[in-house]
């Protein structure tokens, strides 16, 4: 048996201990939020927050992640269902296409604004270019970091444009 | 608008709980777009359209599409709405998925109204639907740029201008007015004359009393009040909460789990595997043989991946495991030569003598260019998740057509095409890919083993090995200067031709044309990929016009332009381009700027992108887009299209080429198949050109132009000439890096 948090609620799983914290997520815990894109870590779908930190669920096994918190996109916004800022940037911004990455791109997007309130151009690279969008949205989500930034801070970065 | 005659039948009724249907059935009269010819005959019905109005005057748009993210569902209600004069915050919309031969209208009913119980005097209406939905559909795919242009221009509008007709005449006859003084506002008929008004829901019971034909006057562009607005798309808020339920989100009672592995080398037949060797593994419950691919089913998805993975299995061999990338290029170009020296061209467009030209031509200049194949690579995996049950098989899967597909499963199972029920969910992206059923026929083959559904996922690597995958492709040019650096004439020869037709045609002022191609037959499957042969086409020939341009010692812009003057509709889109992007303006050192210009699926797009060379690295740091589609029904909707097919674009430019080793797919993941990143990720501004012309698509026309913009502005900041896709081959690291004077 492992046992780990989703989101605040625990989970007893009778898994093996091998499997990827992704499909324990979907398939046990029932969560679909979470996304299948790779299985090797380089698209970021399966972005979710391991004790507030992103990680790629896809690669880790679920051993690994006993007895810690899990975040994942149905846990993002706050307990009454309001959105957190970087989902209502993401409407405002009308982020999303075909919307299969943007679970991922959230929960990196989230990461980023919890470290680093107001992050440069060259920073929302470095923490973004893990998550592929075939999509295409990229200067949409350059655009609703921002305005994230601004909605959590009250200010943007002034050393850097605002694209758009 | 008005040029062929709408006229527009209405059957209609009140279902329980007070909801009204329309069910609008639309001729196409006297079109003179080609496309009718395609679909229907000339009487033939096209389109049906349904719309329900509830109690409560909400109204629903029931979108026969697929979304993709490209927001056709709010795109074509909107187009509903606002020849309805609807209020936009009271619409919603449903997707309606056809299904071929759907004379069964108990399952017709699931699509179209829910639970709600149908009336016996639809019955006709709902046959008819699918029956000539079955016709419009099968061809109607979603792709090809066509659901504004066709579906929302000759469906959606008629429909919504029907509907309101009908709603116009029932306050006429209930208020014993003339309809001259009754006005559609927001959901309401207002009386001019006296304090009368109804909702829509008040009316919509007479109305269904009036089933007589109308002939629809449709808006003109001033008077919308909807169509050419930003309103929020409805598939982004569940897109950010993770509620959004996509194929692979299926979830069904007892349900297990396949993945799958077919010959690596396409085709080939299964010789042999030992089951016995795997199935002891934990959770594995069965393994299936489907002829050229082998599947296990187990308890979940890691658990039948781990033990495909285990399985030793052996494929039959057809010949094609000795055939090499090179192998292909060299039957290309062997099979290119052929045509030529025995006078085989296959001519594609020809005009003038372009070969008496060419001998009276002050210079020549020559070029032969490259691409690769391609592969769709969307981020959601093939899936799909089956169920047989009652003789019954049900689907659930994210499709661009629905209909093929369920006539497809049919033909496999050897099943009644009514007893196949395809659940249409979102698309974890489609650019052509999901056009192709052999993932779901996979699935409903397994599901025909076992006693529970099955949620087939396809691996990474399978996605990426058995795609239908865009041609790989050489052309070749030839042209001939006058003494004043004017081209006079354009002979063009590429091998493996599939659609669109007009694909490698040029929009220049040359007189002398010709273009021809071979055909060079090869074992990689083909599919259609974001923009079809523009996407090829639109690199060779404006590569090569840049290569005129700069041979003919002028300004790629304005070579272009001077060679427009018979092309103002070009000559708009190119010099908004060359305007915002300030071309001519000087750039940083290791810089450059190019430009491209192209038309697809109706749709002119002219692309500027400025490139920075990093220790060899190219960054796209901007790209600017001009686009005329006639009229942007949703500008935001067009701008994200058109940022979309960009990136699109500079990923296959810089990155894409998908590789034959010993007959198989020599790439398997992100790790080889690279993807453009935010970090390369350029800005990107997009101005729309509102022509009026006739309406064109937005979801593929982005594409074609922004490899040549790209090479043109490599070319730009280096002076070397890519000629060869993808970009990532070419070591930009030890060219000498041409000064930055150049314009």
């Amino acid at each position: 048996m492992i046992n780990l948090t989703i989101n605040g609620e625990p989970h007893e799983l009778d898994v093996d201990p091998t499997t990827p914290l992704l499909w324990v997520i979907r398939e046990q815990a029932g969560l679909n939020g979470t996304k299948f894109g790779c299985g090797i870590a380089q698209c970021g779908a399966c972005t979710v927050h391991l004790n507030g930190s992103p990680i790629r669920s896809c690669r880790t096994p679920v051993q690994a992640v006993a007895g810690k918190e899990i975040t994942t996109i149905e846990g993002v916004g706050s307990i009454d269902g309001e959105l957190h800022p970087v989902q209502q940037a993401w409407i405002d911004e009308q982020v999303p296409q075909c919307g299969y990455c943007q679970s991922g791109q959230v929960m990196s997007a989230v990461a980023l604004l919890a470290k680093n309130p107001s992050p440069s151009d060259r920073d929302i690279d470095l923490a973004m270019s893990g998550n592929v969008c075939r999509c295409g949205t990229y200067p949409r989500i350059r655009r609703g970091i921002k305005k994230a930034a601004i909605a959590m801070n009250g200010v943007a970065d002034s050393g850097e444009k605002i694209n758009g | 608008m008005g040029k062929w005659s709408r006229r527009a039948f209405i059957s209609a009724g009140v279902l329980a709980g007070g909801v009204v249907v329309f069910g609008v059935a639309i001729r196409p009269g006297n079109r003179a777009d080609k496309v009718a010819g395609l679909i229907a005959g000339e009487d033939d019905t096209v389109f049906n359209v349904w719309v329900k109005i509830a109690p409560d005057n909400r109204i629903t748009a029931i979108v026969p599409h697929a979304e993709m993210g490209q927001g056709v569902h709010t795109t074509l209600a909107m187009m509903l709405a606002d020849e309805m004069d609807a209020d936009w915050d009271l619409v919603d919309f449903m997707e309606a998925p056809a299904h071929k031969e759907y004379a069964n209208y108990a399952l017709a009913k699931g699509y179209a109204v829910g639970d709600v119980d149908f009336p016996s005097w639809l019955i006709d209406t709902v046959d008819g639907f699918f029956l000539t939905a079955t016709k419009a559909m099968n061809l109607q795919i979603t792709g090809g740029s066509t659901s504004v242009p066709t579906t929302g221009q000759a469906g959606m509008r008629v429909a919504g201008a029907a509907t309101k007709a009908v709603l116009l005449q029932a306050a006429a006859d209930s208020w014993k007015v003339p309809l001259t003084e009754l006005s559609a506002q927001k959901s309401m008929i207002v009386h001019s004359g006296s304090s009368k008004s109804a909702t829509y829901a008040e009316l919509a019971g007479a109305a269904a009393e009036l089933s007589q034909p109308v002939k629809p006057v449709l808006k003109t562009p001033d008077q919308y009040t909807i169509m050419g607005t930003d309103v929020q798309r409805f598939d982004v808020p569940p897109k950010v909460d993770g509620s959004a339920r996509f194929g692979i989100d299926a979830v069904l009672p007892g349900m297990k789990y396949a993945t799958v592995k077919a010959s690596p080398v396409f085709g080939n037949a299964v010789k042999s595997f030992d089951e016995s060797s795997i199935q002891d593994m934990p959770g594995v419950r069965k393994v299936v043989n489907l002829g050229d691919a082998v599947a296990v089913v187990a308890d979940g998805y890691w658990q039948a991946k781990k033990a495909l993975d285990q399985l030793a299995i052996e494929f039959e061999r057809n010949g094609n495991e000795t055939v090499e990338q090179s192998d292909i290029f060299n039957q290309f170009a062997a099979d290119m030569d052929r045509a030529v020296s025995d006078g085989e061209e296959i001519t594609d467009f020809e005009k003038g003598d372009a070969g008496a030209a060419m001998s009276s031509a002050d210079s020549v200049v020559e070029a032969e260019y490259r691409v690769p194949y391609l592969s769709h690579a969307p981020m959601e995996p093939m899936n799909c998740t089956a169920w047989l049950h009652d003789d019954v098989c049900e689907l659930w899967t994210g499709t661009q057509n629905p209909l093929g597909f369920a006539a497809e499963v049919a033909s496999a199972l050897d099943m009644d095409t009514a007893n196949v029920q395809l659940h249409n969910e979102y698309l974890g992206g489609g650019f052509g890919r999901r056009a192709f059923p052999d993932y779901t026929i996979q699935a409903a083959r397994i599901a025909a083993e076992v006693p529970y559904p099955v949620k087939l996922i396809w691996s990474r690597e399978e996605d990426m090995r058995h795609d239908h995958y865009r041609q790989a492709s050489i052309s070749r040019f030839k042209a001939a200067l006058d003494s004043s650096g004017k081209p006079i004439a354009w002979i063009n020869q590429y091998v493996e031709k599939y659609d669109p037709a007009e694909a490698p045609h040029i929009p220049y002022g040359i007189d002398n044309q010709f273009i021809h191609y071979a055909e060079s037959k090869t074992h990689v499957p083909w599919g259609f990929w974001r923009s079809v042969d523009h996407s090829l086409h639109a690199f060779f020939t404006e590569s090569f016009i840049d290569e005129v341009a700069i041979q003919a010692g002028d300004d790629p812009y304005k070579y272009r332009r001077n060679l427009l003057e018979q092309a103002p509709r070009f000559r708009d889109v190119l010099d908004l381009a060359a305007e915002k992007s300030d071309w001519g303006a000087p750039l940083p050192e290791n810089w450059g700027r190019g430009i491209a210009i192209h038309r697809s699926f109706g749709t002119i797009v002219a692309q500027v992108v400025e490139v920075e060379i990093v220790d060899g690295t190219v960054f796209p740091r901007r790209a600017i887009c001009a686009v005329d589609a006639g009229f942007a029904m949703h500008p935001d909707g067009m701008k994200a299209q058109m940022e979309s097919g960009i990136i699109y674009g500079l990923t296959a430019a810089l990155f894409s080429d998908i590789s034959i080793r010993h007959g198989a797919v020599a790439q398997s993941n992100f790790h080889d198949y690279q993807m453009l990143r935010m970090n390369q990720s350029p800005e990107i501004e997009t101005y729309i050109i509102n022509s009026g012309e006739k309406v064109g698509g937005a979801g593929e026309p982005g594409t074609p132009a922004i490899a040549p913009a790209l090479v043109n502005a490599i070319f730009n900041a280096t002076g070397k000439r890519i000629r060869e896709l993808p970009v990532r081959l070419h070591d930009l690291t030890n060219e000498d890096l041409k000064s930055k004077d150049v314009a």
